[in-house]
């Protein structure tokens, strides 16, 4: 049995594409096509090139001495928060707007949460000159001010949602509904492995470049291509899918996903979906999700903006259900603590999203001998305010 | 013989209302629905509401927002509508999004429906390949008839299967946009309904988004069976209230 999508869009029983017939064509063409540009030899030179050479690619494989000499184990950190925009979802919005162009379409638009992923595709589109449109929250738009002003110097219009709670959710809403009214010159750049098939898949394999650095990275300095853990951040999941995307089927590698557990599990302030959540369908993909008895999709919190989404990708409802991932949550607090710590230990801001991954030694033993590897999925320039205020700094 | 499948005999054009249950107020569910009936239109769309209601625009989007406020919920829509077929006679279908009704359990909302006296649903995000793969039979099993929708960029291969899989209607949306965008037909509109028509589908035809007034409805029924009105209906309680709807209803007639 395999972990990665089948061929009907689906991993295990989650997935698929329970979308509006306004919305077939849009993801039919999307999806007839996607892995046929990326398979192209052009395709893959230009994409491989930005990486390379405006991204910043590889991103080392660091290993972090002092903080593996306190937890007694082997810790290497993914340093996706050194790509260009601060973290790993530049990997995504890059293979995008190349499969956007050879698409043909001349128009962008985007959700964003925190403004991470908004801040990715204005850029890209900067870079090509395309014109980008950004769906963030009202509620977002308020806190996450330096991101909302990064976007607009980058060109971007950012539209704010105005429906249901005002975030994330409603964001995506709001982009999918611009796509069902403007079905042929659009692409939507998502920023996670949500959404209906093929967008769970294709951001993944996008994002896969950090699991296939870490394999020849780890075999340089280890003599071995697997680690035995693999630890990620999932809100969506989109590094968590990169990172574990070629030790999916590799059952030797450990796979450890991280939730953001907010206040507390049972506070009822919490973005922990696999412990809170159960199937149903969000954004157009069958998956585990927030939301009441009656199916009304719940508004979820976490310190931490990336990671309140009330949803996961479908491959990690699939790791969650099936046993393969190991899944751990984490309080704001634990979160708080560890990116300090690896602040004072290894010289390393991490992004909050980030120190939840981190933050699992505290609570979760390795061997001395184990080879674990973080995801640093983002730097923690976007978080010095909540930085600053939580601990008084 | 299924109420649609009568009423879709009838030899006039149909008008058929869309109405957010529990909009304005959570108890008006049941009154808005006999006066309705009671002004001569044809058949209901009641709109189970949706936290995340993809499809739709802000006016319905704020109506499902403020019944959920209000307390509706699926148990609630079938508490209210429990002894409908004492007073209304007219068919009446569930819209609904997918997730609500997964919750719920979709035999036990298939069944609900059956015992309530619904007589179709239609479900935006439920896909015409995973509803016939998958519950086709349930639906089948309670009478129930699941109206699908087609766009002007549904492909004529894809027309002709939702065809096949449907025994109601077919929803035609006019435009490629979400519920209350548009209002009025150009011709790349009507060219769509009139090639439509001429592929002289099993199923009848019943226009929706974008008919707000008499003369949308007009154009709309020339290649068509009937035709949907939503926003426009939600903009009219918005603004007069239930005291609004008789007058409303003459203006389409």
């Amino acid at each position: 049995m395999s972990y990665q999508v089948n061929e009907k869009g689906y991993y295990g029983e989650f997935g698929g594409a329970f979308i509006p017939e306004m919305l077939y064509p849009n993801v039919e063409e999307l999806r007839s096509q996607y892995l046929d540009i990326m398979k192209e030899d052009s395709f893959q030179k230009e994409f491989k090139a930005l990486l390379r050479d405006y991204v910043g690619r590889p991103t080392p494989l660091y290993y972090a001495e002092r903080f593996s000499k306190k937890y007694g184990t082997k810790v290497y950190l993914k340093r996706e928060d050194l790509c260009h925009t601060g973290a790993h979802k530049v990997n995504n919005t890059v293979g995008q707007i190349l499969m956007a162009k050879r698409l043909g379409k001349d128009r962008i638009i985007a959700e964003t949460g925190a403004g991470q992923h908004g801040v990715a595709t204005a850029t890209v589109c900067a870079l090509m000159g395309i014109k980008c449109i950004v769906y963030m929250g009202e509620i977002d738009i308020e806190r996450q001010a330096p991101n909302v002003a990064r976007m607009k110097m980058l060109g971007a219009e950012v539209i704010p949602a105005k429906s249901g709670s005002r975030t994330l959710k409603d964001a995506t809403n709001e982009a999918i509904r611009d796509w069902i009214n403007n079905p042929l010159d659009t692409h939507y750049i998502i920023g996670s492995v949500v959404g209906p098939h093929p967008y769970p898949d294709m951001v993944a394999r996008f994002q896969a470049v950090i699991s296939e650095e870490i394999k020849a990275q780890l075999q340089e300095k280890e003599n071995r291509e697997n680690p035995d853990y693999v630890v990620a951040c999932v809100g969506g999941g989109s590094n968590a899918a990169g990172a574990y995307y070629h030790y999916l089927d590799k059952p030797e590698v450990g796979i450890i996903a991280v939730e953001a557990a907010g206040k507390g599990i049972s506070s009822g302030e919490s973005a922990a979906t696999s412990a809170l959540g159960n199937e149903g369908i969000i954004h157009g993909s069958k998956t585990l999700l927030m939301q009441t008895q009656d199916g009304q999709i719940t508004e979820p919190y976490s310190i931490s903006a990336g990671l309140d989404y009330p949803g996961v990708g479908p491959m990690h409802a699939n790791l969650f259900t099936s046993g393969r991932g190991e899944f751990i949550s984490i309080t704001d607090k634990a979160a708080m603590d560890a990116g300090l710590e690896l602040a004072k230990l290894e010289g390393i801001i991490p992004a909050i999203e980030s120190s939840h991954a981190l933050a699992i030694f505290e609570q979760r033993k390795f061997k001395k001998e184990d080879i674990v590897v973080v995801n640093l999925s983002g730097r923690g320039d976007k978080d010095l305010s909540t930085y600053i205020d939580y601990f008084d700094l | 013989m299924n109420r649609i499948n009568k009423k879709l005999q009838e030899d006039h054009k149909l008008l058929s209302i869309y109405c957010t249950a529990g909009y304005p107020e959570l108890e008006d569910t049941l009154p808005i629905i006999q006066e309705l009936e009671k002004n001569g239109v044809d058949f209901l769309e009641i709109g189970l509401p949706f936290s995340d209601p993809l499809a739709d625009g802000p006016t319905i989007q704020q109506s499902s927002t403020k019944a959920l406020q209000s307390g509706m919920t699926s148990n609630k829509l079938f508490e209210q509508l429990k002894d409908i077929r004492n007073s209304v006679e007219i068919p009446l279908i569930i819209m609904g999004y997918f997730n609500p009704m997964l919750q719920y359990g979709v035999e036990k909302f298939c069944k609900k429906c059956a015992d309530t006296g619904i007589d179709g649903l239609i479900i935006p995000d439920l896909p015409v390949d995973v509803y016939s793969k998958k519950y086709k039979a349930i639906f089948e099993k309670y009478g129930l008839r699941n109206i699908f929708l087609i766009t002007p960029q549904t492909s004529e291969e894809r027309i002709r299967f939702i065809d096949s899989v449907s025994n109601g209607f077919i929803y035609m949306v006019s435009t490629a946009s979400v519920t209350g965008s548009t209002s009025g037909f150009n011709e790349e509109t009507r060219n769509y309904f009139k090639r439509v028509k001429e592929m002289q589908l099993k199923n009848k035809l019943i226009v929706g988004f974008g008919i707000s007034d008499k003369e949308s409805f007009i154009q709309a029924t020339q290649y068509t069976k009937g035709a949907i009105i939503g926003s426009a209906f939600i903009k009219t309680l918005n603004k007069h209230g239930k005291a609004g709807i008789g007058d409303f209803i003459k203006s389409i007639r």
